[in-house]
């Protein structure tokens, strides 16, 4: 009995952070200013400027997403197949950069990246013509992976050192070469880790707007930044709601379809 | 029979570990083989190099006349048993079976076939459709023998097949390994720590320990004939008692002589004496050879155990007979329930002696 307290403050905390505030969203969402009952703020998407937005997000973040897996998945391999001290090493390696303020590694990068930044200051002295990625969509995928691939390196690490040891051996016992293995065996077991990275990925990815701020400059509008803009600039709470229930459900919708995929296919 | 598999000069070390040293052991076609020891002693890791899972230091593998040594695991014509199953637990029993045969390109209808055939043999007929983690371990364990034996090996390699499993499955599970070996007409070759199971099952027990073997044999020349302590003290329980051998087929125990039938060892010569604890008879005092009172009694359900102090020496007695605490005993023994063995200088000797 008095052991159902315990969860009390952790409910007082999601009533007040995340129930109280998801209504007011739901409410704003679905009123007008003058508080009126409109569906106006969830259709608002379809207007040409939030479809490109909305688009343009699910493009980029879809593009890291893919990229993080390719990256990912071999580096979490390597990471399970090292032996424990060497491997505990590199995840540290990998850990580390987390441990720094999320906003100051994106803006480490935009000095990196600027005309006259690091990288064009090294390629001028080298006598190489300079580039320019800063404020594309290739500056904002570069800063979604740097940001987001450990949260795809490590469940998929996690779910490859679960795998018996015993199991990839009997599947070689069994006349499978590498790639039999790996495809038949290793690649299906760590479908549960690929889809959490996938997860932790994706989400992220689809609602950033700090990242397209400041590797993106104002020119490239993403979903998040819109509705970032509607909440601190035009102050229209209504329609910035209106738009976060989108993504929301949009959010949702992908990740059950995910599941059960997966699940179809298990 | 012929030599199947001829293990010559095999060591193997991991971190400076001398695990394996110089052994030299080959397999006949159509043998039960039981590797037996405590764990350490490198019989997985003999095991594990006929597999082709860990690569000797120095040494060769033959299989059939032919050098495998550097040969991947899945291009030797052999299965194995994991220990704990190592079922893939994303596939149905049926995928499971079939995965050998998958790989191999056979037809549908061949598959279906053996999977059919492999599942009545192990009496799981219509679990095909089920998933590892939906059966018991005997089932699994049983699932894992199926899985190796569609792919029809010539040697089938088990390890610690039934450690998992609780004593009645187990024992269960030894008559049904038999029954599949006489079967299927395939070589076993099986890693126990389990003397009983052992014994139960094998054509040829090879005892080892650190390293060395102790001694190989059919399980009645390892049970009653112990080249040394090692086998003995493992093999059963056994009273150990130092001894010297008089002449030929005389020794004298705790200063009373007992006729035996051992020969060759030379006059007054210090030996090691084996006697098994069933072997050793109480009899009314006044007709047996040695003197003794009843110091601890079990009841062990087929028989009693008993303690009996006699001579200065803890006697293990084991009986249907029942003396309680405290009875005056004497014990008798049958020259042939006997068993003298050379004492040995030192352990290291002891084994490397009979390593050769």
């Amino acid at each position: 009995m008095s052991r159902k307290y315990l969860a009390a403050p952790y409910l007082l905390w999601a009533l007040a952070f995340v129930l109280i505030p998801l209504g007011m969203i739901v409410y704003y969402g679905l009123t007008d200013s003058n508080g009126a009952v409109t569906l106006s703020n969830i259709l608002a998407i379809s207007s040409p400027e939030h479809r490109k937005a909305l688009y343009l997000a699910i493009g980029l973040s879809l593009i890291s997403t893919v990229l993080c897996l390719l990256m990912g998945y071999p580096l979490a391999m390597i990471l399970a197949s090292t032996g424990m001290g060497k491997g505990a090493f590199v995840v540290l390696v990998f850990i580390l950069p987390m441990w720094m303020n999320f906003l100051l590694r994106t803006m480490a990068w935009q000095t990196l990246l600027e005309k006259n930044g690091v990288i064009n200051n090294l390629l001028g002295v080298l006598g190489l013509p300079p580039i320019s990625i800063i404020n594309t969509g290739g500056a904002i995928i570069l800063g979604m992976i740097y940001n987001f691939l450990p949260f795809m390196v490590l469940p998929i690490h996690t779910s490859l050192s679960k795998i018996d040891v015993n199991v990839v051996n009997a599947a070689r016992d069994l006349g499978a070469n590498g790639f039999q293995v790996f495809f038949r065996v290793i690649l299906p077991l760590s479908i549960p880790g690929v889809i959490s990275g996938i997860t932790m990925v994706f989400i992220p990815a689809l609602t950033t707007f700090v990242i397209s701020n400041l590797l993106g400059g104002s020119k490239i509008l993403l979903i998040g930044n819109v509705i970032e803009q509607e909440f601190t600039q035009t102050g229209n709470w209504n329609l910035g709601s209106g738009l976060s229930m989108v993504l929301m459900i949009f959010i949702l919708v992908s990740m059950i379809t995910t599941f059960i995929t997966d699940k179809e296919e298990a | 029979m012929t030599k199947l598999i001829d293990l010559v000069n095999i060591s193997k070390s991991f971190d400076d570990t001398l695990v394996l040293d110089d052994l030299n052991l080959y397999i006949r076609e159509n043998e039960f083989l039981t590797l037996l020891g405590p764990s350490g002693c490198g019989k997985t890791t003999t095991l594990r190099i006929i597999g082709g899972f860990t690569t000797p230091d120095q040494g060769k593998v033959i299989f059939d006349g032919k050098d495998i040594t550097g040969v991947a695991p899945n291009k030797r014509p052999l299965n194995t048993v994991f220990q704990k199953y190592a079922l893939f637990p994303h596939m149905n029993i049926e995928e499971n079976i079939a995965f050998g045969l998958k790989i191999k390109n056979k037809p549908k209808q061949y598959i279906k076939d053996k999977i059919q055939y492999a599942l009545k043999l192990v009496n799981l007929d219509g679990y095909g459709k089920r998933m590892p983690d939906q059966l018991s371990g005997g089932q699994q364990q049983r699932i894992a023998i199926a899985r190796a034996i569609v792919n029809e090996p010539k040697v089938l390699l088990l390890d610690e097949p039934l450690g998992a499993l609780d004593l009645k499955l187990r024992q269960d599970m030894q008559y049904e390994l038999i029954r599949l070996k006489n079967e299927l007409g395939i070589t076993f070759i099986y890693v126990t720590h389990d003397q009983e199971e052992a014994l139960t099952m094998s054509d040829t027990i090879v005892v080892m320990n650190q390293g060395y073997i102790q001694q190989i044999g059919t399980p009645e020349d390892i049970y009653n004939e112990p080249e040394n302590a090692f086998v003995a003290d493992f093999i059963g329980d056994s009273n150990i008692i130092p001894g010297i051998m008089i002449k030929d087929e005389l020794v004298e125990i705790l200063g009373h002589r007992f006729a035996c039938v051992d020969t060759g060892f030379g006059t007054n010569k210090p030996v090691d004496v084996v006697i098994r604890p069933e072997d050793v008879e109480l009899v009314t005092p006044g007709t047996g050879t040695i003197s003794g009172k009843v110091s601890h009694i079990i009841f062990k359900g087929v028989h009693y155990e008993m303690e009996v102090m006699a001579a200065g020496f803890e006697w293990l007695v084991q009986s249907t007979k029942m003396f309680p605490v405290g009875t005056e005993v004497d014990i008798k023994i049958d020259p042939f329930n006997i068993q003298i063995m050379n004492k040995p200088e030192s352990e290291d000797e002891e084994a490397v002696k009979l390593d050769e």
